[in-house]
């Protein structure tokens, strides 16, 4: 829609390297067992706040129970796949799409 | 809102010239930055994208100042005050929420599109259906997010400069319309994006110092503030009531536990919560202000950081509230069906009523709710204005041929309409409870929206019918279920708008645990029955394009 129609070729001569190929299999196998692990991991909490309220209102240190303790962890875990997705990106992921994006400039009709 | 008689102890004259005196500032500050973005802003990409210039952390900060809502900044913390740790789960859905966003969307939308979420499904499908379809749904939700806030200044304003009288409530959502329309109109996403920064900073800091005072006061220690908001609620009459102790407080199922369809309506808002973000319209959008992909990754990391940051307080401050707030203090919270703890426990941790601390705690915590909900609600009005003007009248009505200087125009007009029809909806719906109308938002953006986005991405196969059944379908399933739900008729809450008949004969307030599933269904099945040789040819350039963002739309240079 925003290409000129010249373009097209191009794209499809990229999504046939190997570079490509690396790249998005690289993508695909980090998001998609992350993208499950976490959902899992936030539904159990869901589910377990629901249903094994006996469990979560254990107390453990003070007035600080299960619950308390397993809702910071949510946080935590954020914060932690947040960096560890980051990083893989950055050394991972960004060298290959910078090849591809040079080399889609300078075979470009732009 | 009855609340006259607890407003006289807060109504301290000198604290309402005060919380007038720095709402004034925060309208200044706010206009001043209009009049700046608007002598800025030259041409679409710059009012639709602010030029694509905005940098990783700036945008971090708008998405945070977009995303803190009131219903957050003001609901969360209230929810916890008064049901303690039920409340929690607000906090933890909406940060989980923004993994999905991180890892499956944001990326790939910024190299995808250019302007509106309509622009990356467009990208290889049949434009008029599904650019009908996806502006239908971002002004949906858009509309819904927009009248919580909307109502949610006018019982704010009214409550703390203590009038309590339906004139005043009509004129503050006269006056927040106002106000988004200017700072819209003319800032466009320039002068909205700078808002929500100086929002974002605003609210950070006034809930850093109220968080750290609360805590001054049990000497640090996160078990005795617990402790205490446990022993004050196992005190009131509420609690006596219900047979629930102290320990009941602080753990799960006070609000959500008595019944399994209650449970079941707790898990349901908890997927609405966790898959609504990445759907909705105001934030999506955010990701095109940005020159690179990998800017689009700062972004959400400094948002996540700040608003993971922010919830952690609002565990504090909903807390806090139950526990530091005194007897008069909790009446009005509980009228306020929670809205006032986070103010009032600014008031407390001042001094208490009628102390000069507590009065200006009061008015700096009103004064930064006040900037939030100007943010939020001018972040809204841009993204629907948006919508109607690149994607109803650019590429359906004039089908791609109208300039990028008509477009914009047309916007400035849909923003001044739709800030009208939103003024004229809040009115009337000043009765609505806000966090209900925020998880509908949600729950619609999860149904309608995330499906397409999904599927579009990560689905070659994926095409022009399956978008628009998904769209259709999970909105149709959302808004349907919610109507048919004890939120709107029969007795059973006590709150339904028509109490009075009953067709209730879904049982769950929260529809996202069918309409969520329902809306991927539709698109898939959508899909399986139609043919669409474009979309799928045009996958390859598509993936290429949003993984590596070569060919990508570029910042705008002057």
């Amino acid at each position: 829609m925003t290409e000129p129609e010249t373009n097209h070729q191009l794209y499809e001569d990229l999504h046939a390297s190997e570079d490509f190929q690396e790249l998005r299999r690289k993508f695909r196998s980090f998001v998609v067992p992350w993208t499950v692990a976490f959902l899992a991991w936030y539904l159990l909490y869901v589910v377990m706040s629901s249903f094994a309220g006996d469990f979560m209102s254990t107390k453990v240190v003070g007035n600080i129970n299960v619950a308390l303790i397993f809702g910071l962890l949510q946080f935590a875990s954020t914060f932690a796949i947040a960096r560890i997705y980051s990083s893989y990106a950055n050394r991972r992921l960004d060298p290959i799409a910078a090849r591809l994006q040079r080399g889609f400039d300078e075979d470009g009709t732009r | 809102m009855s609340a006259e008689s607890t407003m006289v102890a807060l109504s301290e004259g000198a604290t309402q010239a005060m919380t007038t005196t720095l709402f004034l500032i925060v309208v200044a500050i706010t206009l001043g930055i209009t009049v700046w973005a608007s002598r800025n802003t030259k041409g679409a990409a710059d009012y639709y994208a602010a030029g694509r210039n905005i940098s990783g952390v700036q945008n971090g900060l708008a998405i945070s100042g977009d995303y803190m809502s009131a219903a957050s900044f003001l609901g969360i913390s209230g929810a916890i005050a008064l049901y303690g740790y039920d409340g929690f789960l607000y906090s933890i859905g909406f940060l989980v929420a923004w993994l999905v966003a991180l890892l499956l969307v944001a990326e790939l939308l910024r190299n995808s599109g250019r302007y509106t979420m309509a622009d990356q499904l467009a990208y290889r499908m049949r434009q008029t259906p599904v650019r009908t379809a996806a502006a239908t749904s971002t002004v949906v939700v858009s509309i819904f997010y927009l009248l919580a806030q909307m109502v949610g200044a006018g019982t704010l304003v009214a409550l703390l400069l203590g009038v309590s009288s339906e004139g005043i409530q009509n004129l503050t959502i006269i006056g927040v319309g106002a106000l988004m329309i200017i700072y819209v109109v003319f800032g466009g996403m320039k002068g909205t994006t700078w808002v929500q920064i100086v929002k974002a900073v605003l609210l950070m800091t006034g809930t850093v110092l109220i968080t750290v005072l609360v805590l001054a006061k049990f000497n640090f220690n996160l078990s005795d503030l617990l402790g205490t908001a446990g022993d004050k609620y196992a005190a009131t009459d509420a609690a006596k009531e219900a047979g629930k102790d102290a320990a009941a407080f602080l753990e799960p199922g006070l609000q959500y536990g008595a019944t399994t369809t209650a449970k079941i309506n707790f898990i349901s808002l908890g997927l609405a919560l966790v898959l609504g973000t990445a759907g909705l319209p105001h934030i999506l959008i955010r990701f095109y202000t940005v020159p690179t992909s990998r800017d689009a990754r700062t972004s959400v990391m400094w948002a996540i950081a700040l608003i993971g940051t922010f919830y952690l307080m609002t565990l504090v401050l909903g807390f806090g509230a139950a526990a530091l707030v005194e007897e008069e203090g909790q009446a009005a919270i509980v009228k306020s069906t929670g809205n006032l703890a986070s103010p009032l426990l600014a008031e407390a941790v001042g001094g208490g009523p009628g102390s000069a601390g507590g009065a200006i705690l009061l008015a700096l915590i009103s004064a930064v709710a006040f900037a939030t909900i100007l943010a939020v609600v001018a972040g809204l009005t841009l993204t629907s204005a948006s919508s109607v003007a690149h994607d109803l009248y650019g590429s359906v009505f004039r089908k791609g041929e109208a300039t990028g200087d008509e477009e914009v125009k047309v916007a400035r007009i849909a923003a001044l309409v739709i800030g009208a029809v939103a003024i004229g909806l809040a009115i009337p719906s000043k009765g609505l409870n806000i966090a209900f109308l925020v998880a509908l938002a949600f729950a619609v953006a999860a149904s309608a929206n995330l499906p397409s986005l999904i599927y579009n991405l990560f689905w070659r196969r994926f095409n022009t019918r399956g978008a628009t059944w998904a769209i259709y379908g999970g909105l149709v399933m959302c808004v349907g279920l919610v109507f048919f739900s004890p939120v709107v008729s029969g007795a059973e809450t006590g709150t339904a708008l028509f109490p009075e008949s009953d067709w209730s004969y879904f049982p769950l307030s929260n529809p996202g645990i069918v309409s969520i599933p329902f809306g991927f269904l539709m698109g898939y099945l959508g899909t399986i029955t139609s043919r669409d040789d474009v979309a799928e040819k045009r996958y390859n350039e598509l993936e290429v394009r949003s993984l590596t963002g070569a060919g990508s739309e570029q910042a705008v240079v002057h």
